[in-house]
């Protein structure tokens, strides 16, 4: 299914990010994108006033697997060691929408056809929000390098905007894919190694300690909120249910209960939609915002963990630098290296301080503009529901 | 508002009009089985039965003249017992169709308590069409305004009301004490305001006794709770959490259900037992309800069920209504049990959104105290505190959805069993009737041959038995008849209970839900403000 997303939608569906694509200079925005079965399609729209661009306005279509690599090869770029590299965007996950729909299918014969078609309908617009949710994650990460003043100028960025044939080449191979599993799995021990390092600077120390402590907690947070908003479909769903029922034993009944059952069965098809809409501005506003920080501060982590590195190669430099000195051997060799290992790690401690300042201002400003946006769509959505009950209570009674 | 002895049907109260074109068109599809001619007389002491059918022809086969036609025909005779007179006369000479019908659609006469259907009158036989017609005009309810004030005069001032459950005893031995207490008005009780304490046995042996007398003529009886061994053992052993409280609660509830439904009655509101089981210090203790448990009372409404459409009955105009009727019950049976099952689905995906939701706002509390930022930290630690609060709001509304939709639909899934019932006992009340008068038949045949063989003493018997059995025929016929009326009007009457019943619970189920729409908004209007804070 093809789907586009209109200005104003995307706007509201912008929900996580603070407004990044202000910059008239390099713009980037996901204007389509096609659904087959899971493989999406992404067009990735760039309109820049920039030279090191061939044109000012071009288009090129991505997949998923385009967006990992990118992200792969700047977190393995040395030079960026010193800065947050904004989260991958997730895999587009369509299976809970697909798993509704067998059910759906095999439970096809036991429902009423207007029960079918509602609950194909409900079915649609949950794919649908699947899709627009994995097309917003994939912009986000785009428009946040956009905005980074060192990894917008990244050459393979360029690449990815603008190289107008299938990436797949450049895309990693088998053997890259174990290589950076292994490092992953480096990483892993490092960071057993790295807690323990005593730390120089209070402010990473500090730093540490509450991302440590954080990034657990919000883990934790994003799995509940999941499982609450899971729950709220599910009540939404039951609705739907209740309401057919509520039809077919009104279109049976031939007493003064005929009337009542069907202002009943009506009023249920009303409060479904709005308990539905109810679980998945929850779900956008809080599950989704829980989880992209969750990611960017698993990023925090591991540019304290690259730092802790370079703090540890410093540390282990001096040391050899000590004992070349006692051996009276490859003295200047020694020195060298431990200069540059001091300057490498100056270097990200330097940005490393910069860029977990303005994580920290990014991600209250987030949480204040989702935890407002919620909150007032609860209300909207709680008072929408008032006014129905309302209306169906005073109809039932004046008759 | 009593009837005058208790083996009478009550008085009809609350008719429905019965559209007098279609009565008239189905009574000619006579299939002419009957080759006895029954008076229909479906009630012999109480009322004055229309005499005047033969008398004034033209005014009755006129349809638009139906309310005055009625009452002039209505009017003109008072006297009784002109059945037992023609009863003979009629056996001899002509086939008619018994009117199996619309006792229940007739107005009160003047004064009168009943409108027969069929009466012939005492000279001559009628034919079938001006018998029909007369029938059916002789049966047109007076005006919807008469019916209505019939159906002012069933409100009384009673109230039932049972409360604080309390555990008596302990062990295995220990039982759960209501407390059950009337307000009233009516003149039949002693005092006006008045409690005792009750047992669940106690309900159940209610229900046993208005059945053994009750059931018989075709009474709806409302159904008791089920009995539950699991429920009551976790109750009795002493567990003190939830799922006992809620146990408890729920068969309250239920019991006080049940004696609403028993005092709304009207006739089983004047049995002495019913009014003991209000009135009475001590009960003896109710013995023989170990038929009602759950498992019992369910077979014993699937054997009703099974009898009932097991059992072919031909067809008379009268009869397309009862078989209508039970077809409507039965698929109203489906789609009831049905909408159960998606109800105690809402409430437990409810639940588990209750459950959800409390762990969510714990995390979110813990996540509140490790955020550095302080604006933000409070703000997360309210917004915890909001989630507790929605739990709350969500084990209500399961609640609600529960106490109030669950068990309507369940109560009524009962009820329909025991409407269920009722038609059986009308069928079983017909089928004796036609094997007394396939009884009848044979005796007549037996008495033919003697009568051929010329053998004088036995024939004697045989004249003997005939009388018998024509007695039981005439009776088992009244006995039917005056059943039908039963049925219909408990059937009409419950249709009319239900609808009301069902009204009020969605009134009831809305408002719930409305209230905690309401709190909701409440909740996030505190929240805003904080969420608002964030610097």
């Amino acid at each position: 299914m093809t789907s586009t997303l209109d200005d104003s939608e995307k706007e509201k569906a912008r929900s996580v990010s603070v407004d990044l694509n202000n910059d008239a200079s390099l713009l980037i925005d996901i204007p389509d994108a096609l659904c087959e079965r899971d493989k999406v399609k992404f067009t990735v729209h760039t309109k820049t006033t920039l030279s090191s661009f061939q044109k000012p306005d071009f288009s090129v279509p991505r997949q998923h697997e385009d967006f990992i690599w990118l992200h792969d090869t700047l977190v393995e770029t040395e030079d960026y060691a010193g800065l947050i590299i904004p989260p991958a965007p997730p895999k587009p996950d369509f299976e809970s929408p697909r798993e509704k729909m067998h059910k759906l299918g095999e439970g096809e014969a036991t429902m009423t056809k207007e029960e079918y078609t509602k609950m194909k309908q409900e079915l649609e617009a949950e794919y649908l929000a699947v899709f627009k949710k994995t097309v917003q994650v994939h912009e986000v990460f785009l428009q946040r390098l956009s905005s980074h003043p060192i990894l917008s100028k990244d050459r393979n960025f360029q690449i990815f905007l603008e190289y107008d044939q299938d990436l797949s080449v450049r895309r990693k191979n088998a053997k890259e894919t174990f290589g950076s599993f292994f490092k992953n799995m480096v990483k892993s021990a490092d960071e057993v190694i790295i807690s323990g390092i005593k730390e120089v600077d209070d402010f990473f120390e500090q730093e540490k300690t509450f991302l440590l402590d954080y990034s657990s907690k919000i883990k934790d947070s994003t799995a509940r909120a999941e499982k609450m908003t899971r729950s709220h479909k599910n009540v939404a769903d039951d609705y739907i249910h209740i309401s057919a029922t509520l039809n077919s034993l009104s279109v049976d009944d031939n007493t003064a209960l005929k009337k009542h059952l069907e202002k009943f069965a009506d009023l249920f098809e009303k409060l479904r939609k709005v308990e539905g809409r109810v679980a998945s501005d929850e779900e956008l506003k809080l599950t989704e915002l829980l989880r992209y920080y969750m990611l960017d501060i698993q990023a925090a982590k591991d540019l304290l963990y690259r730092r802790a590195r370079a703090l540890a190669d410093y540390e282990n430099s001096n040391k050899a630098l000590d004992k070349a000195r006692l051996k009276s051997k490859d003295i200047t060799q020694a020195e060298e290296h431990q200069q540059q290992c001091l300057q490498k790690f100056d270097k990200l401690s330097e940005s490393g301080k910069r860029e977990l300042t303005s994580f920290k201002g990014r991600r209250v400003v987030a949480f204040r503009k989702n935890l407002i946006e919620m909150a007032e769509l609860e209300i909207k959505h709680a008072k929408n529901n008032m006014a129905l009950l309302q209306g169906c209570i005073e109809l039932l009674k004046s008759n | 508002m009593a009837a005058s002895s208790p083996r009478n049907p009550p008085p009809l109260r609350g008719a429905e009009n019965q559209d007098p074109l279609s009565e008239m068109a189905d009574e000619d599809s006579d299939e002419g089985e009957d080759i006895f001619v029954g008076n229909s007389n479906p009630v012999a002491e109480s009322f004055q039965p229309d005499t005047a059918n033969g008398e004034e022809p033209a005014d009755l086969f006129s349809e638009e003249e139906t309310s005055t036609a009625v009452n002039s025909s209505i009017t003109t005779f008072k006297s009784n017992g002109v059945h037992s007179d023609n009863e003979n006369d009629l056996f001899a000479e002509v086939s008619v169709e018994l009117s199996m019908e619309n006792p229940s659609t007739t107005a009160k006469t003047s004064g009168a308590e009943f409108t027969p259907s069929l009466t012939l009158s005492a000279t001559q036989p009628r034919s079938m069409e001006q018998v029909g017609y007369n029938r059916t005009s002789a049966t047109q309810p007076r005006s919807m305004e008469q019916l209505e004030e019939e159906k002012d005069e069933d409100s009384f001032d009673m109230d039932v009301a049972v409360t604080n459950p309390e555990k008596i005893g302990d062990g295995m031995n220990a039982y759960m004490a209501y407390k059950v207490s009337t307000r009233t008005t009516l003149p039949m009780f002693r005092n006006r305001t008045f409690s005792v304490w009750r047992r669940f046995s106690d309900f159940l042996g209610l229900y046993e006794k208005l059945s053994v007398k009750h059931s018989l003529n075709g009474c709806i009886i409302p159904p008791p709770p089920e009995k539950s061994v699991v429920g009551m053992t976790k109750v009795k052993v002493g567990k003190e959490d939830s799922s006992s409280a809620d146990f408890v609660e729920r068969r309250r509830a239920a019991l006080e259900r049940y004696l609403q439904r028993v005092v709304c009655h009207p006739s089983l509101l004047q049995d002495p037992d019913v009014r003991e089981f209000l009135e009475r210090d001590e009960l003896p203790r109710a013995v023989g309800t170990h038929t009602l448990s759950g498992a019992g009372f369910l077979k014993m409404i699937n054997r009703a069920s099974d009898a009932v459409s097991k059992m072919t009955i031909k067809i008379s105009y009268s009869d397309a209504w009862f078989d209508n009727k039970l077809q409507e019950v039965e698929s109203e049976d489906l789609q009831l049990r049905k909408l159960h099952a998606v109800v105690d689905s809402l409430v437990n995906h409810r639940k588990e959104l209750c459950g959800n939701t409390a762990v969510f706002a714990k995390s979110m509390a813990m996540l509140g105290n490790s955020e550095d930022n302080t604006a933000l930290s409070r703000a997360l630690s309210q917004l915890a505190e909001v989630e507790d609060k929605m739990e709350t709001l969500h084990q209500e509304q399961a609640a609600s959805d529960f106490f109030i939709l669950a068990e309507l639909l369940a109560d009524y899934i009962r009820l329909l069993g025991a409407v269920r019932g009722c038609f059986e006992q009308r069928m079983k009340t017909w089928q004796r009737w036609q094997e007394a008068q396939s009884t009848l038949q044979k005796k007549r045949e037996v008495e033919a041959k003697l009568l051929w063989a010329n053998k004088p003493d036995k024939l004697q018997q045989a004249k003997e038995e005939i009388t018998e059995w024509e007695g039981k025929v005439t009776q088992y016929e009244r006995d039917f008849d005056r059943i039908s009326v039963t049925v219909r009007k408990e059937f009409l009457r419950f249709e009319k209970e239900k609808s009301k019943d069902f009204k009020s619970q969605i009134v009831k189920y809305l408002e719930s839900l409305l209230q905690s729409q309401q709190r909701l908004v409440m909740f996030w209007e505190a929240f805003l403000p904080e969420a608002k804070a964030i610097a």
